[in-house]
């Protein structure tokens, strides 16, 4: 089954009067269950494929579909509102740079989430285990200045998860990372996959990180270069 | 307690952040709602005590002899200087009328002491008539002693004040300006809050026989009867030759007026303040927007609507108001006494009592202002926050 469908999605930034194809004629399909790895050169547009998937961005032209239903296309533009609930609905997102809140601790970030989905009683319950999977169990009360790069990285982590999202959206998560870190994190994300079945979508540089995939797209100047599965 | 997060932590915790910028912030907010709430209660105060000072004198309309009309109304409530004099025979005629229930006579003598004080300052010597005088005035009670008995007594019965002054009690003799005779304290009054406080009465006989003013009278104070009609009662009066009238609520009058310029001043500092506190709201909490521009943008990739955002900034907001609301009325509270000290020295005639009332709706109200003016400032905050995209935070480096 297609969780997400791209079909001859295109984004094109206007950089002067020169226009630049940031994502050029992209279409695929994404399967549920699936590692999507997206790689390529820098600027080669796998930032902004990646944050069309999530609706995080709009496309120039092209169709979308999340789950059957179509997000970006032909009909009308959806509300920030309605792109949201979408968001909330099916995506957990990780990026290069953490972005924990410095006032709260380890768990108030992971629980983050459900203050505004306003579902804090029943995530209260994945708490434990999430804090588990990701061995941040005795970090629950830091602070994030307390923790070192990776395990800021799995608290992230473990935010994008707490609601059970269909589809992990990585992008560069090992960015900032060292090789050992990295490992914990591959390892981590293979272990999401399999055991919960998570659809996960990981833009990487990293070789090693991109083998994880059960798919692979590499993009060159904004347009798919080689697909495989 | 992460089980009972909730988006007013969030920002709490947010205004902790930067606990020397909040502060200034709530201490801007902390100022105006005091000088708001110093005013208002000034705006209750004054006329309340005016009203006391004027209720307190017995009666509604004072004939005195023609001069400027403010200087009447000072001499009735202080005891001024620039005395003139009215003859006895008017009372007569007044006292007749069916629309008046009782008068009184009295002849006022201000002498200059360069003992009294530092620089020495005016002692003032009222003459009144018995019984009237007291029936007219029946607050004043005695800490010693009585009234004197006849018009024409050499007897004295000294204010609270005038006493502590002059350091005599009852059975204590004193002497007049002017005069080799002896004169007996026969009386204490205790302390009224009232200009009576620092008078030494005397019969009036014994005042007009004393200071050479026999037969003449400073003034007549009138009590109307429930029944009739001030302003037509004045009316009548003004067809007296030589004399003035004077009404309690003419005195009220021109006093408010002489302190509503002041007034206007004061109100517009306490406006000129608000805006500023606002701006100071609107600045800090924008700031602090922009500084969490990335943060706003992951809270809304992780599922924030627009409208949580904008309230989560309005409750910035309202917590700053809030708390220097709540500091600003207390110093107000903590610091009416030194606020009508200074007003005491900067107003040309202020009356007795407390001139700052803070009353509870002075409070209520001042209080929603403040709110007010604070959810104000937090709005395009607010709206700019609210309007944040999650990839403006993603790919802003
Ligand atoms: N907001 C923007 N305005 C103009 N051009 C942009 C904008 N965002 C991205 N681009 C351009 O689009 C192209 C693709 O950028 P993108 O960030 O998707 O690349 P990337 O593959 O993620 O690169 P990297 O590996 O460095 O993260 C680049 O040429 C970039 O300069
Ligand atoms: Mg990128």
């Amino acid at each position: 089954m297609n969780i997400i469908t791209a079909k001859n999605l295109t984004k094109i930034y206007a950089r002067g009067v020169e226009k630049v194809f940031a994502l050029n004629d992209a279409s695929f399909v994404i399967k549920k269950g699936e590692i999507l790895s997206i790689t390529g050169a820098s600027g080669s547009g796998k930032t902004t494929l990646v944050n069309i998937l999530g609706c995080l961005d709009n496309p120039t032209s092209g169709v979308l579909t999340v789950a059957e239903q179509q997000v970006f296309g032909e009909q009308k533009e959806l509300s920030e509102a309605a792109l949201t609930l979408i968001r909330r609905q099916y995506f957990g997102y990780v990026f290069q740079k953490f972005f924990l809140i410095p006032t709260l601790t380890v768990q108030e970030n992971i629980m983050l989430p459900s203050i505004f989905q306003k579902n804090l009683q029943t995530n209260l319950q994945n708490l434990q285990p999430t804090l588990e999977i990701l061995g941040l169990t005795q970090r629950a009360r830091h602070l994030p200045a307390e923790l070192s790069g990776g395990e800021m990285q799995r608290v992230a982590i473990a935010r994008a998860l707490i609601n059970k999202p269909q589809v992990l959206l990585a992008d560069e998560p090992t960015g900032n990372l060292d090789s050992k870190r990295s490992d914990e994190i591959k390892n981590l994300l293979v272990t999401l996959n399999r055991e919960q079945g998570i659809t996960i979508i990981l833009v990487t540089h990293n070789p090693d990180l991109a083998k994880i995939g059960s798919s692979a797209i590499e993009l060159l100047d904004g347009k798919i270069l080689k697909k495989s599965c | 307690m992460v089980h009972y997060m909730n988006i007013f932590q969030l920002s709490y915790k947010n205004l902790l952040r930067r606990k020397l910028r909040t502060t200034f912030t709530i201490l801007g907010i902390t100022l105006s709602a005091w000088v708001l709430i110093t005013l208002l209660g000034f705006n209750n105060g004054y006329e309340n005590s005016l009203n006391k000072d004027i209720e307190g004198m017995g009666f509604q309309i004072v004939l005195t002899a023609k001069g400027c009309p403010y200087e009447a109304a000072t001499l009735m409530l202080k005891g001024g200087t620039g005395l003139r004099y009215m003859p006895e025979e008017i009372v007569q005629g007044v006292a007749n009328d069916p629309d008046v229930a009782q008068t009184t006579a009295m002849l006022m003598h201000a002498e200059f002491d360069p003992d009294k004080g530092e620089n020495g300052g005016t002692i003032v010597y009222l003459g009144i008539d018995i019984p009237s005088y007291p029936e007219l005035k029946p607050y004043l009670t005695f800490k010693q002693g009585a009234w004197f008995q006849n018009a024409a007594e050499r007897k004295v019965v000294l204010g609270f004040e005038a006493a502590e002054l002059e350091q005599r009690e009852v059975g204590d003799s004193m002497l007049l300006p002017g005069s080799a005779e002896e004169y007996q304290v026969v009386g204490i009054l205790k302390r009224t809050g009232t200009q009576d406080d620092g008078m030494i009465f005397l019969p009036l006989k014994t005042v007009q026989k004393v200071f050479n003013k026999e037969g003449q009278l400073t003034m007549l104070g009138i009590r109307l009867k429930q029944t009739a009609d001030a302003n037509a009662f004045e009316e009548k009066l003004y067809s007296l030759p030589d004399v003035q009238v004077v009404s309690m609520a003419q005195v009220k009058n021109t006093i408010l007026g002489l302190v509503s310029s002041a007034k206007v001043i004061v109100l517009s500092i306490a406006f000129i303040a608000f805006v500023i506190a606002m701006f100071g709201v609107l600045n800090t909490v924008l700031m602090s927007v922009f500084e969490r521009y990335q943060e706003i943008g992951i809270l809304k990739s992780m599922g924030a609507l627009p409208k949580d955002i904008f309230v989560m900034i309005l409750i910035e907001t309202t917590l700053l108001c809030t708390l220097g609301g709540i500091l600003g009325i207390s110093l107000a509270f903590v610091f009416s006494g030194a606020s009508e000290m200074a007003i005491r020295f900067f107003l040309p005639f202020t009356p007795n009592g407390n001139l700052i009332l803070i009353t509870t709706p002075t409070v209520v109200w001042s209080f929603l202002t403040i709110a007010l003016i604070g959810i104000i400032g937090g709005i395009y905050p607010a709206q700019r926050a609210a309007h944040i995209r999650p990839l403006d935070a993603i790919r802003s480096e």
